[in-house]
């Protein structure tokens, strides 16, 4: 796969979506600062998105994430226009999804885009097999290519031996995977993944995203993840997104949303998260001498780090970066101090 | 107060004009363009002889073989093939395997007639509302229509014969196929077509791959009705000339020939359930897919 086809970065301008009979009417007073409230209750038309403007980089994986109502599921849907934007512009690469006709439209859906389903939306009178090739029958791949290349990613997902089993016949982690094996065999550059692993329980669900960051890692596609549930945002994103009543609210990494939540609403979300895998040694890392103690990564969880370093009973540990450069060192009680949620009031790291 | 007690009619002179009205014109309409009528219908007419032909020159042992094995074929039951076997060997030992060949073949020829027209008709009708308004409305009327009002213009038109107990027996038999094939699509879960959609079907390949193959089970419990109702009106299309194990019953009713009729009904009984089972197991089978679900 050649490196350019698979990293298009997606640009959201200005994007507004209201459910309703004529939303165009409402455009402007929501511009104006009409609220989600005032328009339900005196218009009679719902609110979906209000000036969305978000930047996601080819390669990565963009995570957003919202609590249910939030949007995040009317967000990615425009992405490959399963929902018409009332105004704003989606430009994956230098084209503007919102803008393309019929076939413009199919064509770019074939092939730039694969999609992931929360219910999987498996077709079930097709076998495991015929689902995974469903994306090239429908791009007119001849039998013997496409049989071959949803082989081979059913082998990958770990579905080896099922290829000939319906759907009703899988437990609903394998589904999943099939809706994984599905959308790769299409061979898309971007990938969009809404609340794909939330219908499964928790210990399936880490362990499909394990699978996921796996085949991230040797694929680099551009990844837009959904998602209501934290943990999985901050274990997955590079960049992770709040969506709330239909606007974002912050946008950051993992780690700056953690440590700097933009407002209550975040800073409630991010209270009970284990901060110690998400927070880096680079963040807490003082000025120093070399020390007496193990050596960590920068880029290190300090919940890993302090594993180390209470596994050799030592305070304090040197920081290095990849080529193994000392770039100062970090001490147990900062570590203990971070991972420990903040008071109501402040944030007292950093 | 004579209108309160004495209903406001039309007067019968104007009445007795107003039919002699429209009497007159169809009967014009008739005259005028009956031959056209004819030729139009003149393949239908071929494909009845051609397959009645088929049925009754045929030897027995030759037709009670494919036939059970076009049962064995659709349920894959071994139950249901004896069955029709011996269905069809004791409607042959009683005289009337004639008129039974007779009548499957019409049933036949008027099952392929409604899936051909039906099946379009409800593919539409699913994808447009303003089709489903005008289409259901007229299905109600011709489901309730007493049949024998519909045969007039027919006989009029066509005459006595194989079509026009074709086309009523078409006309009373055809709901069910469009209104399961539109429902069957409109119940085709809406995020399996989403998906469908995601992946860049254009409208053609999400009919035939995803919502008929989807759909099908429902449009063959329409086919299935079909059948049914084909066979029903067996009776009624003899009036009109068709042959069949029909014109035996309708000699019976006239003479009062109480075995004749219980014969004749009997293989009635005897095919339906034969078509009956077999259709129903094979609509079965297509979903097998469904039924077996994970632990």
């Amino acid at each position: 796969m050649d490196n350019q086809n698979n990293s298009v970065g997606i640009q959201i301008r200005n994007l507004y979506k209201i459910f309703g009979a004529t939303p165009e009417k409402f455009l402007e007073d929501v511009k104006g600062g009409m609220t989600k409230d005032e328009l339900r209750d005196s218009h009679g038309h719902v609110l979906g998105l209000k000036d969305i403007n978000l930047d996601i980089a080819p390669g990565g994986i963009q995570v957003v994430m919202g609590l249910s109502g939030s949007g995040k599921s009317t967000l990615i849907r425009h992405i490959n226009r399963l929902i018409d934007p009332t105004a704003g512009q989606v430009l994956v690469g230098d084209e503007d999804v919102v803008q393309m006709n019929e076939t413009q439209l199919r064509a770019f859906r074939r092939a730039r885009t694969a999609m992931v389903f929360q219910k999987f939306a498996l077709m079930p009178h097709y076998t495991v097999l015929e689902n995974t090739e469903f994306g090239l029958e429908i791009k007119g791949v001849a039998r013997k290519k496409r049989r071959e290349e949803s082989m081979r990613w059913i082998e990958r997902v770990g579905l080896g031996g099922y290829e000939d089993s319906y759907p009703n016949q899988l437990s609903g982690g394998m589904q999943q995977r099939v809706g994984l094996a599905r959308a790769l065999t299409n061979d898309a550059p971007i990938l969009l993944m809404d609340e794909a692993f939330s219908a499964l329980d928790p210990l399936i669900r880490t362990d499909m995203q394990s699978v996921l960051l796996d085949l991230q890692q040797e694929l680099g596609k551009t990844i837009v993840f959904i998602t209501h549930d934290l943990d999985e945002a901050l274990r997955l994103g590079d960049q992770v997104a709040i969506l709330r009543d239909g606007q974002l609210v912050q946008q950051g990494t993992a780690q700056q949303i953690v440590l700097k939540p933009a407002d209550d609403y975040i800073s409630s979300f991010v209270r009970d998260v284990n901060r110690g895998r998400v927070i880096r040694c680079k963040t807490l890392m003082i000025k120093g001498e070399a020390v007496d103690g193990p050596t960590v990564d920068a880029s290190l969880v300090i919940e890993e780090a302090a594993r180390i370093m209470s596994a050799e009973s030592k305070e304090t540990a040197n920081v290095v970066n990849a080529k193994g450069k000392l770039l100062g060192i970090i001490t147990m009680s900062d570590i203990i101090g971070a991972m420990v949620p903040p008071q109501e009031d402040a944030i007292s790291v950093i | 107060m004579d209108w309160f007690y004495e209903f406001p009619e039309m007067g019968s002179s104007a009445l007795r004009a107003l039919k002699k009205g429209i009497d007159g014109s169809f009967r014009d309409f008739t005259r005028e363009h009956g031959e056209l009528m004819e030729q139009v219908f003149e393949p239908l007419k071929q494909f009845l002889i051609f397959s009645e032909r088929l049925l009754t020159d045929t030897p027995w042992p030759i037709v009670i073989a494919v036939i059970a094995g076009l049962a064995w074929f659709a349920s894959r039951s071994m139950k249901i093939a004896v069955g029709t076997i011996i269905t069809l060997l004791l409607i042959g030992y009683f005289g009337m395997w004639e008129d039974t060949m007779r009548t499957v073949s019409m049933i036949f020829v008027c099952t392929i007639t409604a899936i051909v027209l039906g099946l379009p008709i409800g593919v539409l009708m699913s994808r447009f509302d303003g089709m489903q308004r005008i289409v259901n409305p007229t299905l109600d009327i011709m489901q309730t229509m007493p049949s024998f009002v519909y045969l007039i213009p027919v006989v009029m038109l066509l005459g006595i014969g194989k079509v026009p107990g074709l086309i009523a027996v078409v006309i009373y038999a055809i709901p069910p196929v469009i209104r399961f094939t539109n429902l069957g699509i409109r119940l085709v879960p809406a995020d399996v077509l989403e998906a469908s959609e995601a992946f860049g079907t254009s409208a053609w390949q999400k009919m035939t791959k995803v919502q008929l193959p989807l759909a099908l089970p429902t449009i063959m419990a329409g086919v299935n009705q079909t059948i049914m109702l084909s066979l029903a009106m067996v009776v009624v299309a003899s009036m009109i000339g068709v042959q069949g194990l029909g014109q035996p019953v309708l000699k019976a009713i006239a003479n009062q020939y109480f075995t004749l009729g219980m014969f004749n009904g009997l293989a009635i009984v005897g095919i339906a359930i034969i078509f009956d089972r077999a259709s129903q197991a094979y609509g079965k089978r297509l979903q097998r897919h469904l039924e077996v679900v994970h632990g």
